[in-house]
């Protein structure tokens, strides 16, 4: 299952208020 | 089901300032901590914790019924939750999922049949959850006219 994540929250956030669509956060602390 | 999203990974050491300002605003305590947030930025669901993908996609499809079903969208709601049982029967969501779709369907409808059939279901499925044990008070007739209320 490959997500392709994204790394702005504020931009996805904006987006999804205008889109009408949902963010997914992952908080996460595994290596990258 | 990820379609359904726009994913966001937050890093704890990565980003620093994000991690902290929306980790408070969101309680996020532990890792990994993935929310669903609906789009005037919501928190609808919560997954603490690593789960392997099934139950993953699972738990998705069942953050999208509960935040249907906090907007009042029930039979947007009813269908999140169907999915959860039909795509994903084996996982722990998919209980869970069965018990809110027959209360999204009553919401609906406002048919109290909705929560008997539910409660029969839980005779035939998953009945050493702790759903079906909140589902059994519908098998009763004065707990149907109750929910009514």
């Amino acid at each position: 299952m490959a997500i392709a994540w994204r790394r702005d929250p504020d931009d996805a956030l904006s987006e999804a208020k205008l889109r009408g669509r949902h963010v997914l956060f992952d908080f996460s602390a595994a290596p990258t | 089901m990820t379609e359904n999203f726009l994913p966001v990974r937050i890093h704890v050491r990565e980003q620093p300032e994000a991690w902290k300002r929306l980790g408070e605003r969101y309680g996020v305590q532990w890792t990994p901590t993935i929310l669903v947030v609906d789009p005037l930025g919501v928190e609808r669901h919560r997954i603490e914790g690593f789960l392997p993908a099934e139950e993953f996609l699972a738990q998705l499809a069942l953050g999208l019924g509960k935040s249907a079903f906090a907007r009042q969208q029930f039979g947007e709601a009813e269908r999140w939750f169907r999915e959860v049982v039909e795509r994903f029967p084996d996982t722990e969501a998919a209980p869970e999922a069965l018990y809110w779709a027959g209360v999204a369907l009553y919401k609906k409808t406002n048919d109290p049949s909705a929560l008997a059939h539910t409660a029969e279901a839980f005779t035939r499925q998953y009945r050493d959850s702790i759903w079906a044990k909140k589902a059994s008070v519908w098998l009763k007739p004065e707990a149907v006219r109750d929910a009514r209320a």
